[in-house]
């Protein structure tokens, strides 16, 4: 049986890329589902309760009738729009941190794993990066890059590429000794041939249940972020700035909190299932047997 | 030959022959019936098997892999593995119902019964064994939970069991983690967990398959005599036709889950009836060399002289500690020959080998590739020449990259060479044609093929890069009887096409004596007697040499005249 049958029948795969799917068309048909531009204040619509109707004035002049589903925030802007927005940053930074970071420590941990001198050299570095916690080096790096999507994306793929690399190098270290890789040796392929074609697929598996694990992660650290202030700038809409900014008037419309949080639980949810079910099939080693 | 009348009472299973006393039957199972899971290959692991061990027996069956004979030994303990059902069958121990109807003892009363009245012993003795408590305290854990004896007892127990199955020092034995404990010892701690506590029934499943031969003929003797000391029932699962002349009493033969014959097991080693049967037996290499063949000659296409191997390991005060792998090897490999490297694991063997291919650095002596000194060229001037000496490994299921089709593994190693990709294609096609496997197949993934053919795939991957030299480590040792003698046959026949040389490591004498002109015999690292293959195998001249012949199963007996 294929590997895609076998996903297929793993229901926490199913569950978890349900809700993907739903959370990217959200993202992705923001525009055509009742928002308006998400940063537009409208002042007469300061802190609104959920569900308040109104004809909303856009900055350009034009108006349009409006329903303010989740509420508004106290600039005026609608959460709903936010929210939705904010969907399309949070899966971004996920995505892209999982492939920089994967990409990240797939090089370096195959360089370490294979080659025994580069070893000694990037497990010391690694070892160090892993000494600082990783908040700390995202911190730094947005202090001082500058907080922009590119930055925040590179500060939470950073601090993850110690463990990739360490994961990656062991998985190498072992594949090394396989008679297969033994065999291309002997036919004279070169070590990068040998790297690419009879290594990397071999790793692959783990190092995709690696990612999505990253994913998740990387969607709350950058909510974590954006709530402390230190990640992108408050008027890009973000799950964390939302929050962040409706933490002062939590007691008075809790929805500016709530709303970005019933999007945030179950995104990490989703990916986290995703992500235990691909290590059930593709990760035998630590799948229930079946 | 085979159905002449034999001076021996031949008799049919419906007729057993007339007992002094009424015999106690241990072990009745009868139609039994295990499914295998939807997607297999075949509806049942098991069919209609019929299976009764006296007292005092060893039933011992064999078959090749897949044939059901382990799927049998799991059912009787209880312990099939999951995806398998007993559809049918009755299974009685001693008189105790086991399964009635497929429907097995609760699993309570199989957990008391496991230890007391039937034991098992593995073939892996490493993972039978728990490797963080220490070998005294997991046969500790066995009598706490089937006995009421207060510790010191117990003690007194594992010490005089341990005493018994010949382990040396056992109070220290005792103490010992698995690890400490060398494999034949290790299998020797498993058997006493196994018969402390007497049970009536003893299954052995392939107890001896990992151990060397010396190793081997000792734990047979051991289980004999505590068998006869015991006079318990012992199911023997073997792949082995002379470990089968060396123990039974009984012999069923098991193929595709079916019993294709059964009967005492001279008749069926001697006379047997059924064609399978015969095929089995007759592919067990005897030990007998063939006449010595016509040599080309010249000289050397691979030949080292005095290569040595040390791995330096230092403590935590960086104190070199020094270990010889290997010391002081010679050989030479001509064109069209073949030089066996046999001996017991841990002697060199494979060391040597992988130093001979380069795949490791030896410390010492040289190694010369057709003219060419190798032994200390980098791995990038070692490449251009790499075309001359190929590799075949032991595990088929390993050796062939499982993420590539078998054609672009195939094609590797000719295209590596500066063969275009086309041109490649076609010699993969041809090698196909060679190795008896469709042209088609080479688009498809290593899992999609048996373990001989990915062994005549991997034997193909070698020989496409056009090499002088073939070095073959263990390359027939992970397959059955029937499918190691097809790919001997295609050595043999590319050899005589090619006139390669080969280098051949085995630990079977078996084998060695049916394929090689010369033989160099190892131990402990180092070569302890070569010559001619007759002259090694009629007249040793080494202790070692002696022993293992010696020890070696009774090939002869398993192959009529």
């Amino acid at each position: 049986m294929s590997n895609w049958n076998k996903l297929w029948r793993n229901s926490a795969v199913r569950l978890g890329c349900a809700v993907l799917a739903v959370l990217l068309l959200l993202a992705v048909l923001a525009p055509w589902l009742g928002t308006f531009d998400p940063s537009a204040m409208d002042p007469s619509f300061i802190s609104v309760a959920a569900g308040t109707r109104g004809e909303v004035t856009l900055p350009d002049g034009q108006t349009l009738q409006h329903v303010f589903w989740m509420g508004s925030d106290n600039f005026g802007r609608d959460i709903w729009s936010r929210v939705l927005f904010g969907t399309r940053v949070s899966l971004g930074v996920g995505l892209c941190t999982a492939v920089l970071a994967i990409t990240g420590g797939c090089l370096l941990g195959m360089l370490a794993g294979y080659f025994r001198p580069v070893d000694a050299v990037v497990m010391r570095l690694v070892d160090g990066m892993m000494a600082i916690p990783a908040v700390l080096v995202a911190i730094t790096l947005v202090a001082m890059l500058g907080a922009s999507l590119p930055t925040v994306i590179l500060a939470i793929a950073v601090p993850e590429i110690p463990r990739v690399t360490r994961l990656v190098r062991a998985l190498v270290m072992g594949l090394r000794d396989e008679p297969f890789v033994e065999a291309a040796r002997a036919l004279a392929s070169s070590n990068l041939t040998i790297l690419w074609r009879d290594i990397l697929p071999n790793a692959l598996a783990p190092l995709i249940v690696q990612g999505t694990f990253i994913a998740a992660s990387a969607v709350l650290t950058e909510a974590i972020l954006s709530f402390l202030g230190l990640g992108l700038p408050a008027d890009v809409p973000t799950w964390g700035n939302i929050m962040a900014e409706g933490r002062v008037q939590f007691a008075q419309s809790p929805g500016n909190v709530m709303f970005p949080a019933l999007f945030l639980v179950p995104t990490v949810l989703a990916i986290n299932l995703l992500g235990d079910g691909l290590r059930d099939v593709l990760d035998p080693k630590f799948s229930k047997r079946a | 030959m085979n159905t002449l009348t034999s001076p021996t009472p031949v008799f049919l299973d419906s007729a057993p022959p007339p007992q002094p006393r009424p015999a106690e039957v241990i072990l009745d199972v009868q139609g039994l019936q295990v499914a295998l899971p939807a997607d297999a290959d075949r509806p049942f692991a098991i069919e209609h098997l019929d299976v009764r061990i006296e007292a005092g027996q060893t039933l011992c069956i064999v078959g090749e892999s897949g044939s059901g004979k382990s799927v049998l030994a799991t059912t009787v303990m209880g312990l099939l593995a999951k995806g398998l059902t007993a559809t049918q069958g009755h299974i009685r121990l001693a008189g105790e119902t086991l399964m009635d109807q497929a429907r097995l003892a609760p699993e309570s009363r199989l957990r008391a019964w496991r230890g007391t009245r039937m034991g098992m012993v593995f073939q892996e003795p490493m993972t039978a064994l728990n490797p963080v408590h220490s070998c005294g305290e997991q046969v500790d854990e066995l009598l706490r939970t089937h006995t009421q004896w207060p510790a010191h007892e117990r003690k007194a127990h594992i010490l005089a069991i341990f005493d018994r199955v010949r382990l040396p020092d056992p109070k220290r034995i005792y103490d010992s983690y698995p690890h400490q404990l060398s494999g034949g010892q290790r299998q020797r701690i498993v058997i006493a967990m196994a018969i402390i506590l007497k049970p009536r029934l003893l299954i052995c499943d392939e107890p001896t398959t990992a151990l060397d031969v010396t190793t081997q003929a000792e734990i047979l003797r051991l289980i004999a005599e505590l068998q006869v000391e015991q006079r318990s029932a012992v199911l023997f699962i073997t792949h082995d036709m002379g470990v089968v002349a060396e123990i039974a009493d009984q012999v069923m033969v098991m193929h595709r889950g079916r019993v294709v014959e059964q009967g005492p097991a001279e008749q069926v080693l001697h006379t047997p009836r059924e064609a399978y049967t015969r095929m089995l037996l007759d592919a067990v290499p005897g030990m007998t060399p063939p006449p010595p063949r016509e040599l080309p000659g010249g000289r050397a296409l691979l030949s080292a002289t005095g290569v040595g191997k040390t791995y330096v390991r230092r403590d935590w005060l960086g104190r070199a500690k020094p270990n010889t792998a290997l010391h002081d090897a010679s050989v030479a490999v001509h064109r069209g020959e073949t030089v066996g490297v046999v001996g017991e694991s841990g002697s060199g063997k494979s060391t040597f080998a992988r130093c001979m291919i380069r795949l490791i650095d030896p410390t010492e002596g040289s190694i010369l590739w057709g003219e060419t000194p190798v032994h200390s060229l980098p791995e990038g001037r070692l490449r251009p020449l790499r075309s001359r000496v190929q590799v075949v490994f032991q595990d088929p299921n390993r050796s062939l990259n499982p993420r590539r089709t078998v054609g672009s593994s195939l094609m590797e190693g000719a295209m590596n060479f500066g063969m275009g990709e086309r041109q490649a294609r076609q010699t993969a096609e041809e090698l196909m044609d060679r190795i008896q496997l469709p042209r088609t197949a080479l688009d498809r993934y290593p899992h999609q093929f048996s373990g001989g053919q990915r062994q005549r795939l991997a034997i193909a991957r070698a020989v496409a890069c056009q090499p002088q030299v073939l070095v073959a480590d263990e390359a027939v040792s992970a397959l059955d009887v029937s499918v190691q003698a097809q790919i001997l046959a295609l050595l043999r026949e590319i050899q005589a096409d090619l006139g390669l040389g080969i280098l051949f490591i085995t630990h079977d004498l078996r084998v060695a004596a049916q394929l090689c002109d010369r033989v160099i015999v190892m131990s402990q690292g180092e070569i302890v007697e070569q010559g001619p293959t007759a002259q090694v195998f009629l007249q040793p001249a080494h202790d070692y040499t002696r022993r293992l012949l010696a020890a070696a199963p009774r090939a002869e007996l398993a192959r009529r005249a």
